[in-house]
């Protein structure tokens, strides 16, 4: 048996040392090629929506970002309530999802008993398969109608003088939307923070209850700060898909490019413009305008990010003076 | 040894890619497939979809032609059209004299089916046809007319116990052919709506919430109590939608239906005769529905491809002859006799 397997391994180890030479290269210049393409890709892209979008730029300048006005009639076009929509929906959007998750993750990865953590991953990961036209569908038949009655309602007619429940409850809005994107972003930033979290060194946690901390002072103390640059990654995955959702969104939303605070009002987001309105722009301008409001989107996801890139640099230099 | 394997795959794969991008581009009018079948190829208008496959599937049946149909929208289809990569483009709103000079062939475009755009409502409590002026309906979808039990609309709809609710306006949120029948409609009847709103596929709507699609506005309409909002006939048929009768243009209330549609294509063959971009809402005729229009084809009238030109003619004679029926079974608005004849003069002059 043992001198069987030395044999065979010998026999591997010299086919290998004849093909190393040319497989290597080959494979280095295949995963070069892989990832010079990607680069290629996004700079392409950027090229696009630019050169499309200038005549868009040229005619309306600065103003467009700054403009309320959205007329396919007149032609008169401004990304402001959009960029508006984009932004309050996905950070409302985080704010409900981000604690959520977390706490999903940490009762899988350290509270839940083991014969119940595999179940629990199971669905989060079967909620994350869900397409999103149907999260929409279910979002426009079965959410929006119960929030109009049990939520909208009631807040408008209590609170209806803030300027966050103005308006008549009419179910599709801002408030549908964030929620929607909320239980659409959940399972993601659930999934990845808890292989985050799993992969914290046992001996971390060893140590510190050998210091004698408790449970919640191990989680908080040690946990969470061990894993915290992959959850912020798992954010930004979870933020990242929030900013893009187009589908799920345009069926809730309401679909007005008005800039309002209340979460009752019908709003509309970047995503959604270009996916309705794309396919029947005909005039140049009207189409360079769509494409400007696309460019302005890929932009703003560079920013997002870059800026996170930036906090995990930040995070992890200062890690030292711990 | 194996991974080598699949890495020459792999890097035989990323070759064909690169190599397939940058083969010249085959022009469709090259058209016969692999088994010697004609293929015609056309696209554009969703909203003419349902009916054009179903058309092609019977065509081919009946002849083994294929038509192949790709629902990108209008705008879409009449853009792959000027660029010559479709054999004919389909849209809800004639190609304009302005459009038209950015052709660089010559073209012809004909009416091949109608539609009427109704107005639904939803309101549990009024099981009747509400009767509606175009004025009221301008006010309605301009905001100014806020509540079911206005006055206006009492003395519309004698007998009917209308609502304290509010009106809520449901459009379409995506660029449609829907939305430019009505509103040209409204346009036509209010100067007002003209100047503030005006008529296009995509419009500045003064109030109201924006569905997807036909379904979208269905769906909104069918869950909010007070909602009102416009589809196309056969939406409105097949959910079961409750829609108002509009006042026309000869003074008579008249509910959306094939029918009444025929009538107000009939009405219109006059004028689209003189000019085939006429817009056919607001006709004459005491049975005809005002809120009407047209889905347009456009066939190239110097064909590349003289064999493939004379069997996309075959197919749209037949569109216009035996299709009219197979429209109608599913709720579009068949062409009134005068019309087709118009069109098939049209298509005459395709050689």
């Amino acid at each position: 048996m043992g001198v069987r397997q030395a044999s065979a391994s010998a026999g591997v180890r010299e086919r290998r040392a004849g093909a190393t030479f040319w497989s290597d290269r080959l494979f280095r210049v295949v995963v070069v090629a892989c990832a010079s393409m990607l680069g290629l890709l996004l700079l392409l892209f950027a090229y696009e929506l630019w050169k499309s979008s200038l005549l868009s730029m040229r005619t309306f300048g600065w103003q467009f970002w700054v403009s309320r006005d959205w007329d396919p009639v007149r032609e008169r076009f401004g990304a402001l309530p959009f960029i508006w929509g984009t932004l309050l929906s996905s950070i409302a959007a985080l704010l409900i999802a981000v604690p959520l998750s977390l706490g999903t993750a940490i009762f899988i990865a350290e509270v839940a008993p083991r014969w119940l953590r595999q179940p629990v991953s199971f669905v989060v990961e079967l909620l994350a398969a869900i397409p999103s036209v149907v999260y929409g569908l279910w979002g426009m038949f079965v959410m929006v109608p119960w929030l109009r009655e049990n939520v909208q309602k009631p807040l408008a007619e209590r609170f209806g003088a803030i300027p966050l429940f103005e308006g008549p409850p009419v179910g599709v809005s801002m408030m549908a939307a964030i929620l929607i994107l909320s239980v659409m972003i959940i399972p993601y930033i659930t999934a990845v923070s808890r292989e985050v979290i799993l992969a914290v060194p046992r001996s971390q946690r060893e140590a510190s209850y050998g210091l004698g901390a408790t449970k919640w002072e191990t989680i908080r103390y040690v946990v969470l700060r061990y894993a915290r640059v992959g959850i912020l990654g798992a954010i930004i995955l979870g933020y990242g898909r929030a900013v893009g959702e187009t589908m799920a969104v345009t069926m809730v939303i309401g679909n007005r490019p008005d800039l309002t605070l209340s979460l009752l009002q019908p709003g509309y987001t970047m995503a959604s413009v270009i996916a309705n309105e794309f396919t029947e722009a005909t005039s140049p301008l009207y189409l360079s305008a769509l494409t400007e409001i696309g460019l302005l989107l890929f932009v703003i996801t560079l920013f997002i990010n870059a800026l996170a890139r930036f906090l995990v640099w930040r995070v992890t230099r200062g890690e030292g003076r711990y | 040894m194996h991974r080598a394997g699949v890495m020459l795959i792999l890097g035989a794969f990323i070759a064909v890619v690169v190599v397939a991008g940058c083969a010249p581009k085959k022009s469709p009018t090259t058209g016969t497939t692999a088994t010697g079948k004609v293929q015609i190829t056309g696209a554009g208008s969703t909203f003419v979809n349902p009916v054009m496959s179903r058309w092609s599937s019977e065509y081919e049946k009946l002849t083994g032609v294929q038509v192949n149909y790709q629902s990108i929208g209008s705008g879409g289809g009449i853009q792959q059209f000027k660029e010559g990569t479709i054999d004919f483009g389909a849209t809800d709103v004639a190609v304009t004299a302005e459009e038209e000079k950015e052709f660089t062939r010559p073209f012809v475009q004909f009416p091949v089916v109608a539609g009427t755009v109704s107005i639904v409502y939803n309101l549990p409590e009024v099981t009747q046809n509400l009767q509606l002026t175009p004025e009221v309906l301008v006010d309605i979808f301009l905001g100014k007319v806020k509540k079911w039990n206005d006055p206006r609309l009492v003395a519309l709809n004698p007998g009917v116990n209308l609502p304290n609710r509010d009106i809520v306006v449901v459009h379409r949120s995506d660029g449609s052919g829907t939305t430019y029948i009505l509103t040209d409609y409204l346009s036509t009847v209010s100067p007002e709506w003209q100047q503030k709103v005006g008529r296009g596929k995509s419009v500045s709507w003064p109030v109201g919430v924006g569905g997807k699609g036909n379904e979208g506005v269905t769906g909104q309409v069918k869950q909010l109590p007070g909602a009102i909002g416009y589809v196309e006939l056969n939406y409105a048929v097949q959910n079961n939608l409750t829609f108002a009768a509009i006042r026309n243009a000869a003074g008579k209330f008249v509910l959306p239906s094939k029918e009444t549609g025929e009538e107000a294509s009939r009405m219109a063959v006059d004028r689209l005769k003189q000019d085939i971009r006429s817009s056919a809402v607001n006709m004459p005729g005491e049975n005809s529905y005002p809120i009407t229009g047209f889905v347009y084809v456009l066939v190239d009238k110097q064909p590349r491809d003289a064999a493939k030109s004379a069997e996309i003619k075959k197919f749209f004679e037949w569109v216009l002859k035996d299709g009219q029926k197979m429209a109608a079974e599913l709720d579009y608005v068949p062409l009134a006799e005068e019309v087709v004849q118009m069109s098939l003069q049209k298509l005459a002059e395709v050689p």
